[in-house]
């Protein structure tokens, strides 16, 4: 395997060169991609859909849920180098629970399924916390599957993803069906509630369609914010160390078993808050079939065309790979034997994907570099 | 008991198929240590190859297809099983040559990567007009619908009787006939000791003048062909083919990869043991407790076998080097 450094150029912004010092100046540091990003998940939400029309809003929102999930899933396999095709079960599990949760709890709280509450109101404060709530229930299995990673490598742990995804999808079609009538579901006991009435083989329709362009970008700025500050801070760089190398890592006192469950967790969470995001999506309805591998090999392919361990690549390919097949509408059939020819180009090719391990900015160090030297 | 006795004829036969395609997943991992994912395609490829070869053949013999009145001669059955084996071992050759070879030095995660790409590349191939089509078709029944025996079964009033079928009995047949010459292909011949020899090192197996790059083709040959056979021998089961891409292929060569992997991958009798053991977990799971989870049944054994024994029941446990 080719060891190409870690470590990128040195163009990325520090305290020490961002312009800002004291304490201050490091606060401002960690919040300003946070501030940036909401502010610019709030324009699009009220500039979007009015410039370009609902079509192209729902490509964009489409788009930001696969940088999500593209992104997330680049943490276990781009930076600590595992092989997980199960994402999709992350996300499917999510999506439910944040149905769930939405559905039945705005049919206790207010008494209809329906939306309830305008921008920010209280049914979309309640969608925002069940989408935390997919996530933090997809950790949990995260973590669970991340386990046999203290036993496991490589192909066998990439075959326990499998796994686990299509034991999702099994078990979610075997679920009951959706409770619609408020007041038969209040009067009703928990009883009711096993088989979960999530809507089996054909999915949890009727869910309330909160998604919006603003929560989705939120929770791409937040994606990709902890992605970022964790490629660069020491917990990020042990989970490279996996990567590179397990003896060495291990040797040099990297716990590498608890490396890997920690990519898993944190992947694991994100990819069941865009679950939620999925699920509550305009025209969707979210089925057993999106647990399956099929939905967790978009991700991979997004992945390594991205380059692995590169945020930036990754979220360019997800956004191109959700927005070429809309413009490919003619040639559908042709779409997936496209995509398999990319992949198999691309490993013989470029191996490391467009970007590799650098980001985007990274292309202009060479530049940013000749004129610091210049500078003094 | 008549229902146990049906269950086990009904796992004998699934167990052989899931043996003969897991020895192809099985084979690939012993020598060039990656999982090929492209290999349950193979399958789909063999049953469609087999389709279109029948009905082809049947009109020629003024035999209509899709409506036989009188089941063709028993060689039409095994010409068009001979006819998809080569020709999917060629389809096994060419992908090694263009896609696996290249990449013979390269890190493993960017070989199975290539192994998805190619999977999904010939699942889509295969839904194109021109090739297969995207809708489900009828294999023509190629085999006689004869009973091979009947057991009865009474239970003090009443008796229950089980046919044991021709298809079952051909096959677990052929099968068992494939995976015999197998056995003797690897473990007596000369072919075999270079199989096995650049499986345990290729590079010191290449110092021996052993040719790796043509025992590695005829590695994917042999295994796309056992792959074919177990495509065509599935249709005659279960007539309704589904489209190329369908879950129901994948899910088949899923099976037989989890076969493969409980065996002890790399070890060619651990994937016939992993076969079985599968299928009667499947079919007995199914019977017993639901249907409807079979497929958890199978999965769940996994993760277990895994956890407990990581390099399955026959593999022999992993030692590494730095």
């Amino acid at each position: 395997m080719p060891r190409d450094s870690t470590q990128s150029p040195q163009t990325r912004l520090t305290p020490a060169n961002s312009g800002f010092s004291g304490t201050t100046g490091n606060a401002w540091y960690g919040l300003f991609p946070l501030v940036a990003g909401l502010a610019m998940a709030t324009a699009l939400q009220f500039i979007l859909p009015g410039a370009a029309g609902p079509y192209y809003s729902r490509i964009v929102i489409d788009a930001g849920i696969a940088i999500v999930l593209a992104v997330s899933l680049n943490i276990v396999n781009g930076m600590t180098g595992q092989f997980s095709i199960g994402h999709a079960g992350f996300m499917a599990l999510g999506g439910y629970t944040a149905g769930i949760l939405t559905h039945y709890g705005s049919m206790l709280l207010w008494g209809s399924a329906g939306r309830h509450g305008g921008f920010l109101g209280s049914g979309e404060l309640l969608f925002a916390a069940s989408c935390l709530a997919g996530g933090l229930i997809s950790a949990v299995a995260g973590y669970v599957v991340g386990l046999p990673s203290l036993r496991l490598r490589g192909d066998y742990l990439a075959i326990v993803t499998l796994g686990f995804g299509e034991i999702m999808r099994v078990i979610l079609q075997q679920t009951g069906r959706v409770i619609d009538d408020a007041e038969k579901f209040r009067s009703g006991g928990l009883s009711q509630l096993i088989p979960p009435p999530v809507g089996g083989a054909v999915g949890f329709d009727g869910l309330p369609k909160y998604t919006s362009l603003f929560w989705v970008y939120s929770l791409v700025t937040v994606t990709v914010v902890v992605a970022y500050r964790l490629k660069v801070s020491s917990p990020g760089r042990a989970m490279i160390s996996v990567r590179e190398d397990e003896i060495a890592a291990q040797a040099m006192g990297v716990d590498i078993a608890r490396q890997k469950v920690m990519a898993f967790v944190i992947a694991a969470f994100f990819a069941g808050a865009a679950g939620g995001m999925f699920a509550h999506e305009s025209g969707v309805i979210i089925s057993p079939r999106d647990a399956g591998f099929q939905r967790s090999f978009d991700y991979v392919i997004m992945t390594v065309l991205g380059g692995r361990g590169s945020i930036s690549g990754v979220l360019i390919a997800a956004a191109v790979l959700t927005a070429l097949p809309e413009m490919l509408r003619d040639f559908e059939q042709y779409r997936l034997i496209v995509y398999a020819l990319l992949l198999i180009m691309m490993m013989l090719v470029r191996p490391q994907g467009l970007f590799g391990i650098h980001e985007i900015w990274d292309l202009f160090a060479p530049f940013l570099r000749r004129q610091q030297k210049a500078a003094p | 008991m008549a229902d146990l006795v049906q269950t086990l004829i009904t796992a004998l036969a699934i167990g052989s198929l899931y043996a003969l395609i897991a020895l192809g997943y099985t084979m690939v991992y012993g020598i060039l240590k990656f999982i090929n994912f492209a290999h349950s395609d193979i399958v789909v490829l063999g049953a469609w190859i087999s389709y279109t070869l029948s009905s082809k053949l049947l009109p020629r013999l003024g035999l209509d297809p899709h409506n036989p009145v009188t089941p063709p001669p028993i060689w039409v059955a095994a010409v068009v099983l001979i006819l998809s084996m080569i020709i999917c071992g060629l389809i096994g050759f060419v992908i090694e040559r263009l896609a696996y070879k290249p990449l013979r030095r390269a890190p493993r995660l960017n070989v199975l990567i290539t192994a998805i790409g190619v999977s999904l590349l010939l699942q889509n191939l295969g839904q194109l007009n021109f090739m297969f089509g995207a809708s489900p078709q009828k294999m023509p029944a190629l085999l006689p619908g004869w009973e091979i025996a009947t057991l009865t079964f009474s239970d003090g009033e009443s008796a229950r009787s089980v046919v044991i079928n021709l298809v079952d009995t051909v096959i677990f047949a052929t099968s068992a006939t494939l995976m015999l010459l197998l056995q003797y292909l690897v473990f007596r011949t000369k072919l075999g000791t270079a199989m096995r020899a650049v499986s345990f090192n290729p590079d010191n197996a290449a110092l021996l003048g052993i040719p790796v790059d043509r025992v590695v083709s005829f590695t994917f040959v042999l295994g796309s062909a056992l792959a074919a056979a177990a495509g065509f021998l599935y249709v005659m089961k279960y007539p309704g083919m589904n489209q190329p891409a369908h879950t129901i292929w994948v899910l088949l060569g899923l099976k037989a990869f989890v076969a493969a992997v409980i065996g002890g991958i790399g070890n060619v009798r651990g994937a016939v043991l992993g076969g079985f053991v599968i299928a009667f977990v499947e079919q007995f799971g199914a019977f017993y407790i639901s249907s409807n989870y079979r497929d958890v049944y199978v999965f769940a054994l996994l993760i277990v076998i895994l956890l407990v024994r990581p390099t399955g029941l026959l593999g022999s446990p992993l030692r590494e080097k730095v």
